[in-house]
């Protein structure tokens, strides 16, 4: 192919604004904002619950704050995954399919890790 | 993907040595990039023993001795050599800077000179910028107003407001910030950069513009303005102290002002 002679100015403007960008900027701050208190809170139960059996893990889950915390960490923690490796995508993969692709995998994967943690959850909090 | 693997004639080579015939003990190694993309052949890496004794004390100066007295085809932008013009940004001891303002004696060693990182090199230190002054234009670096000028004089700003562009009009449009940036090196396509973002959010603020929201609307895009992860080594090398990473950061507050 021969170079382009579009001028320089065409480049640049290219396809133009993409009119967004903001949203995932404050979801990003938002989620990490929401994570700092509620890592520490599942750290803190985590380790509280280390020598605990299985029922006593599953009482504990059962309670509705327990599992409101759990879901809402799991939740924010998957959604700021999937707003980071998003932008690692858009730095470094540069072939426009490549980056499709990933793009379109790490949304897919993103919901159905944090569909599965959700799942698990209602079923300790709402089994017998 | 980041090319892990280099183009050709990417390798820099070593290249030949220039001794100072005659100079006293005083002598300091200058090692500069030399690449002529015509020739065919790798960058080079030359080195010159310059006197200073009888040399400026500035990068420049000893530049422009090597290229009047022990090579003219050394080729490098200058003209104002007092910090004013940005023609002579330069990667000197491994940080963007101008060559003029920049003094031998804060360097341990040999003075290493390359061009500024990630630009085509058209010639030894001289990077191709259309890029960046296309990007320039793009943001209307210019007053957009609508409401016309009072009829007998300029339009006015009050001194609160003319304090709001300090810090951002003394920018020099040298390109030593968006060539330290990886963000711009990786995306300068569709990136922005931190100088043409400083220069824009330079117009935002300007009391006497009346098209924040055209401006704020051109850059909400996720790589224009949002590629900028803050990571400060604008802020880090600018020549002339300003904060580019600020100025950035005060753009990603106007977006958010106006959503909440």
């Amino acid at each position: 192919m021969t170079e382009s002679l579009r001028t320089p100015l065409a480049k640049v403007r290219g396809l133009g604004s993409a009119k967004g960008g903001t949203q995932h900027f404050w979801l990003q701050r938002l989620t990490a904002i929401a994570l700092i208190p509620l890592t520490v809170w599942f750290a803190l139960s985590i380790a509280s619950l280390a020598s605990a059996d299985q029922g006593a893990v599953q009482s504990w889950m059962q309670s509705p704050l327990s599992a409101t915390l759990m879901i809402s960490f799991l939740v924010a923690g998957f959604w700021h995954m999937k707003l980071g490796i998003q932008v690692v995508i858009e730095d470094y993969v540069h072939g426009e399919a490549a980056k499709i692709t990933c793009l379109i995998a790490n949304s897919l994967v993103s919901i159905f890790l944090g569909l599965a943690a959700t799942l698990s959850v209602l079923k300790m909090l709402l089994g017998s | 993907m980041v090319e892990f693997n280099l183009p050709a004639n990417s390798k820099v080579k070593g290249g030949t040595t220039h001794k100072a015939e005659g100079a006293g003990g005083n002598t300091r190694n200058f090692q500069v990039y030399r690449y002529d993309p015509d020739s065919g052949e790798n960058p080079r890496l030359d080195t010159f023993e310059v006197d200073m004794d009888d040399c400026g004390p500035m990068v420049l100066d000893a530049l422009i001795k090597i290229k009047n007295e022990i090579d003219p085809t050394v080729t490098f932008r200058r003209s104002c050599r007092e910090g004013i013009c940005g023609s002579c940004a330069m990667n000197i001891d491994g940080t963007n800077t101008l060559a003029c303002t920049k003094d031998c004696a804060d360097v341990k060693g040999d003075v290493k000179i390359y061009p500024l990182p990630h630009l085509e090199v058209i010639k030894d230190l001289v990077g191709d910028l259309t890029n960046f002054y296309a990007q320039y234009a793009s943001i209307k670096p210019w007053l957009v107003a609508d409401s016309p000028a009072p009829p007998d004089g300029e339009r006015l700003q009050s001194e609160e407001e003319r304090k709001l562009i300090d810090g951002l009009y003394e920018c020099i449009l040298c390109a030593c910030c968006s060539t330290s940036c990886p963000s711009y090196w990786w995306n300068s396509d569709r990136y922005l950069g931190p100088a043409v973002l400083l220069q824009a959010y330079r117009w935002l603020i300007d009391s006497r513009d009346d098209s924040q929201g055209e401006r704020l609307d051109a850059l909400e895009d996720p790589f224009r303005l949002y590629k900028c992860h803050t990571i400060m080594n604008c802020t880090n090398t600018c020549p002339k102290g300003l904060n580019p990473a600020k100025a950035i950061a005060e753009i990603k507050t106007m977006m958010v002002q106006r959503q909440v």
